[in-house]
């Protein structure tokens, strides 16, 4: 192992995935997330962008190998434990997930769900401080005047970036974007790719994002990776990336 | 000047002669001619003996107003009943709706099991539920409540999980991803997806069960019932137009209730 301070905090070992139906999900991949990089992963539909995302909190489970995050094996974590390893990684959608008939202020609560026993869940009692935290997380997304406005009266870029606001709940170390922007707008894509961007570099939390824009992937990443039928095809730092790598991960075989 | 048509791809002659809708229409007119000549059910014999039907409906009209101030009560009791059975039910069927649900529950076992449990309830016909209740209670509306319960319980809840295998399962996956357990994740994720449609189904069932209560009565489980089977024992027709009327000034109201209900809820 290397020095303390470059530990990483995620480290993929011989991780595979295979489907109950056979389909090979992911294929041998290593590799390791140092804390605080902003990493970005691109491949083609299908290429298991998605699912090496979710094997991070283990909302997939792999078939063999071993993910590590900061230096603990995260495979044999159950129940609680599990739970509690969620607690501190945030995930942001595609289709943002808030509950739509909700208001916004209890779709930012509920990023809080996993540190409170579940009957305070059930009840609503989350605490003072906590309910000031989330007008905190709504101000930091620009959007404190909503907050007493049901979720699906909200365009799709304001929806994200209460998702964004309900992840920053959690004091998240890790935050995992499934393809965040791929239902908005060039403007609002804008917004929050900022917003990712400004947590990474502010509170130091480690992005790991899937993007299918490469014009993005360049604009935003400190670190590129590729996936192609689930096998890592690519890994450069964004200096070393240029444009006919890119291509070369999308294209066919 | 002249529209060029661009060439459409030829569709198969099943397409084109809609063979399916045709053959669809007529096995079912098939049917229903075989099975009413099986069962000896006839349409003629209906048509033949219509001046009786006419007789009743023409006695049926002059309604007797007067019997109105008698079955207020009972009319009152009746609602009550349907309330209290159908809130039973339907608070004892949301549990049993969630673990029924195959989005929510992925051991195909309990699943089955639960839904076993659940055919069987539907199975038992509510006159045959009054009977056993009146046996064991006694004649009164406790017989009918618990009757209206298990009744209620057995359609709600297949209602209910038709409502929840249909959720949008994205938040709860995004509940799941902040550690929450299952109960968390229900509370936050599925119910406030399906409380319309609950309420929704809640007062259907609610209506069903004030007509099925008049049907109950004739057993002895209280309500209105009880006066509906006197007015016909004793061919007092008129007194039966006004229960038959007040019965259905009750369900129009619920359904006015129902219907309002689901214009702020939604």
């Amino acid at each position: 192992m290397q020095a303390t301070s470059t530990k990483p905090i995620i480290a993929f070992h011989h991780v595979n995935k295979i489907y109950a139906n056979g389909t090979v999900g992911l294929k041998d991949i290593n590799f390791e997330i140092p804390r605080g990089q902003f990493l970005v992963v691109v491949g083609l539909s299908g290429a298991g962008k998605s699912t090496l995302l979710r094997t991070i909190n283990r909302m997939h489970e792999i078939s063999s190998g071993e993910i590590r995050i900061d230096n603990e094996p995260i495979s044999d974590y159950k129940g609680r434990a599990l739970r509690q390893l969620r607690c501190h990684i945030g995930m942001i959608f595609q289709n943002f997930n808030l509950v739509n008939r909700a208001s916004v202020e209890r779709n930012v609560l509920s990023g809080l769900v996993g540190y409170y026993p579940t009957w305070k869940c059930v009840l609503g009692l989350f605490s003072a401080a906590d309910k000031q935290r989330a007008i905190q997380a709504l101000k930091r997304v620009s959007l404190t005047p909503k907050i007493f406005t049901r979720a699906d009266e909200l365009s799709g870029g304001q929806q994200q970036r209460v998702a964004i606001a309900r992840t920053l709940m959690q004091d998240p170390k890790i935050i995992l974007a499934d393809e965040p922007v791929a239902s908005l707008d060039p403007r609002t894509t804008k917004d929050v790719m900022d917003t990712l961007q400004r947590l990474n570099r502010e509170d130091d939390i480690t992005v790991i994002v899937n993007l299918h824009s490469v014009a993005l992937a360049r604009q935003y990443a400190d670190r590129i990776i590729g996936l192609r039928a689930g096998e890592l095809v690519y890994d450069q730092p964004i200096a070393n990336v240029t444009t006919a790598d890119l291509d070369r991960i999308y294209q066919a075989n | 000047m002249t529209e060029s048509t661009p060439a459409l791809p030829q569709r198969p002659w099943r397409q084109r002669y809609h063979v399916a809708a045709i053959g669809w229409t007529l096995l079912l007119a098939v049917l229903l001619v075989l099975s009413s000549l099986m069962t000896g059910a006839n349409f003629g014999t209906f048509l033949s003996n219509i001046d009786q039907f006419l007789a009743l409906l023409v006695q049926m009209s002059h309604p007797a107003w007067s019997y109105l101030h008698v079955i207020l009560q009972p009319l009152y009791e009746t609602i009550q009943m349907a309330v209290l059975g159908t809130t039973i039910g339907a608070v004892l069927a949301v549990p049993f709706a969630l673990l029924a649900a195959s989005n929510l529950v992925g051991n195909r076992l309990l699943r089955g099991l639960i839904r076993f449990f659940l055919d069987l309830v539907r199975t038992l016909p509510d006159l045959l539920l009054a009977a056993i209740f009146v046996a064991i209670f006694g004649i009164g509306s406790t017989a009918g409540v618990i009757t209206l319960a298990i009744f209620s319980f057995g359609m709600v809840s297949k209602l209910f999980y038709e409502v929840i295998e249909t959720i949008d399962m994205g938040p709860l996956e995004a509940l799941k991803s902040v550690g929450a357990t299952k109960v968390t994740i229900i509370w936050y994720a599925v119910l406030p997806q399906i409380l319309n449609q609950f309420v929704s189904y809640f007062l259907y069932t609610l209506e069903i069960n004030v007509r099925a209560s008049t049907v109950l009565g004739y057993l002895g489980a209280g309500g209105i019932g009880v006066y509906l089977q006197r007015s016909l024992g004793e061919f007092n027709y008129s007194a039966t137009a006004v229960i038959i009327l007040a019965t259905l000034v009750v369900v129009l109201v619920i359904d006015g209730i129902s219907n309002h209900l689901r214009r702020v809820l939604l």
